[in-house]
């Protein structure tokens, strides 16, 4: 699993917020700090390796 | 006329072993029930899920009380009789050789009235029988913590496996497992009206009621975003499947006796919700809707219900099964429907139609409301404006859009495209019933979603039944009598009382019967099973 998928986030904290944002649902396009200091703390519980993480998730179907 | 009649829902977790993907589902599921058994439910583990029902179609029946809802069928309605069934307990002969009980089919009955088993490869909690939406969130709150309970169990236990549970409906490989909502609705509905007036609706609630699912497509061939997980696997109307060809609408499970008055309306079509406010609106504007029709059918006529019912049927799709995937597929809300009369329609509008089809049928039945169904309704409005005019304000609400604004905060500051693994891992933890793990639990620690039932009342409805409904019975004979339960079900509790001849089955044919009100007393007057069958009349 080499180093596979250690994407790591990065905080670009320093940036304006007038980054070019790619057009997003209307219901997400302010920035809003609540979601960046989620996004933090999301960073320390996401699976470290997503990718296998993902792979992984196999279930049977069911109803 | 309120929102107010008795459901429940049934849930299928997703279930892993971390780091094993390979790992026996089935066995990982009856460990999840097994545990629980274990330590919850010392001393009364042994009552069975029990199958004796008069139902004659014999082939039929383990499979449908199997699957059965949280309310069936059986219902009888003679305040005269007896609680909680309005029969006396019937003797039944005890089997001459012990009951092969396969270890596959585990199975508790809890304390709480619900049932915790295993269904096809998944575990499954299905609530005990409610009487309105906030009590729906209550006990599928509830089932969230035996299920987590389990989960804490296997992982303080060496010799057992770890396991953790997902609230969701998709892997993203082509498996999905269901949430079903269960309904008590009055016979006197003809089915293909029901399931006609009602499909629009459904079609067009995951506006509100959707999950959020990262990947278009039953296996997520195409990255994107879109509404529900359940959408892409809805592939007819109508039906009596439920793993194949899924229906919008599900004819199983006819009640097996006087049908004359109820029916369960059995819907698949929808997402578990982690959100309280998700899960509160899905079954409180279902309810409604079911009502309007109710009521509408019971005034007879075109003009049924102040000609609310006329203009519901007006909502007919010209393709319900390709609406179910357009709607879910455009998160802006404004993909058009075409109407069976031409016009094309999005979701929103055919929402505001029911809505407003609602409103006039409450205004023409004159009646006063109670403070939930006041409460649903604007609910109701302001969610549907609010998601046409500033879709932001709901993601304390929406499911997706709580999920949704994560996904994209997160794109936003790694540039991720949508087929990026850490994106499918957040759809996926999302749900993740260990709130140091599950994404869900770190908003709502957040303050960032908002709730409707405080934690105390969700522990206690973890132990305890609704006292409204035959649950009541269930839950508190499991509680008070357990040792001597050898099985119960739905709509039964079959007694073994040592020095006794014979079993004895309590039938609980109406789910508005065996409520506190009705055996409260009776049960605090009965130290044991054999006073309490005593006092039904047993002798």
């Amino acid at each position: 699993m080499a180093g596979q998928d250690q994407i790591r986030p990065h905080r670009d904290d320093a940036e304006p917020d007038d980054a070019p944002d790619a057009p997003a649902a209307p219901s997400t396009q302010a920035r809003d700090a609540e979601v960046d200091a989620l996004l933090d703390e999301i960073d320390d519980v996401l699976e470290s390796n997503a990718e296998q993480f993902v792979r992984g998730f196999v279930q049977k179907g069911g109803q | 006329m309120t929102v107010r009649r008795v459901m429940g829902i049934e849930t299928e977790y997703g279930i892993l072993q971390p780091g094993r993907p390979l790992a026996n589902p089935m066995l990982l599921s009856s460990h999840v029930v097994a545990v629980h058994a274990a330590t919850r439910e010392s001393g009364r583990a042994k009552a069975r899920w029990d199958y004796d029902d008069e139902d004659p179609l014999h082939d039929a029946r383990g499979f449908h009380l199997q699957r059965a809802s949280a309310h069936p069928s059986l219902l009888t309605d003679d305040p005269a009789k007896p609680a909680p069934s309005g029969d006396g307990p019937q003797e039944l002969a005890r089997a001459s050789v012990e009951e092969y009980e396969d270890p596959g089919a585990a199975n508790v009955i809890l304390t709480n009235g619900a049932r915790l088993y295993v269904d096809h490869a998944h575990p499954e909690y299905s609530s005990p029988e409610v009487t309105n939406p906030r009590d729906a969130v209550l006990w599928d709150r509830a089932g969230e913590r035996v299920m987590l309970a389990s989960v804490r169990a296997l992982a303080s236990t060496s010799a057992l496996p770890d396991v953790a549970l997902y609230k969701n409906n998709v892997d993203g490989k082509g498996a999905t497992y269901g949430m079903h909502e269960n309904y008590l609705v009055e016979r006197a509905v003809p089915w293909a009206d029901l399931a006609a007036r009602l499909i629009p609706f459904l079609v067009t609630r995951q506006v509100y009621t959707g999950a959020g699912r990262v990947g278009l497509g039953q296996r997520g061939e195409q990255a994107g975003f879109q509404l529900s997980q359940r959408a892409d696997y809805m592939e007819a109307e109508i039906g009596l499947e439920t793993t194949l060809r899924r229906p919008i609408v599900n004819t199983r499970d006819e009640p097996h006796a006087d049908p004359e008055r109820w029916r369960r309306l059995h819907v698949i079509i929808g997402d578990a919700t982690m959100l309280e406010v998700a899960t509160y609106l899905r079954l409180g504007t279902t309810s409604l809707v079911l009502w309007l029709i109710e009521r509408a059918v019971a005034e007879g006529g075109a003009g049924g219900a102040g000609g609310a019912l006329a203009a519901v049927d007006r909502l007919a799709l010209r393709d319900p099964v390709q609406a179910v995937h357009l709607i879910s597929h455009d998160v802006t809300l404004t993909t058009r429907v075409e109407l069976v009369d031409g016009r094309q329609l999005t979701a929103l509008e055919v929402q505001r139609a029911y809505l407003d089809a609602v409103r006039v049928a409450l205004e023409h039945a004159g009646a006063e409301l109670d403070d939930q169904t006041r409460d649903v309704l604007d609910r109701w409005d302001s969610v549907l404006t609010r998601l046409a005019n500033d879709p932001a304000s709901c993601a304390r609400e929406v499911e997706w859009l709580a999920k949704l604004r994560l996904l994209e905060g997160m794109r936003r500051r790694d540039r991720l495209p949508w087929d990026h693994p850490r994106l499918a891992a957040v759809d996926l933890q999302w749900s993740d019933l260990r709130p140091e793990r599950g994404l869900y639990h770190r908003l709502a620690a957040a303050g960032a979603v908002e709730r409707l039932v405080a934690e105390e009342d969700v522990a206690r409805a973890e132990l305890h039944p609704p006292r409204d409904t035959r649950a009541y019975f269930r839950g508190e004979a499991v509680a008070r009598y357990g040792p001597e339960i050898s099985a119960a079900s739905w709509d039964s509790v079959v007694f073994d009382v040592v020095g006794s001849p014979t079993l004895q089955r309590v039938p609980m044919r109406d789910p508005l019967r065996g409520t506190a009100a009705h055996v409260e007393a009776l049960l605090d007057r009965s130290p044991d099973a054999s006073s309490l069958l005593a006092h039904l009349g047993a002798g």
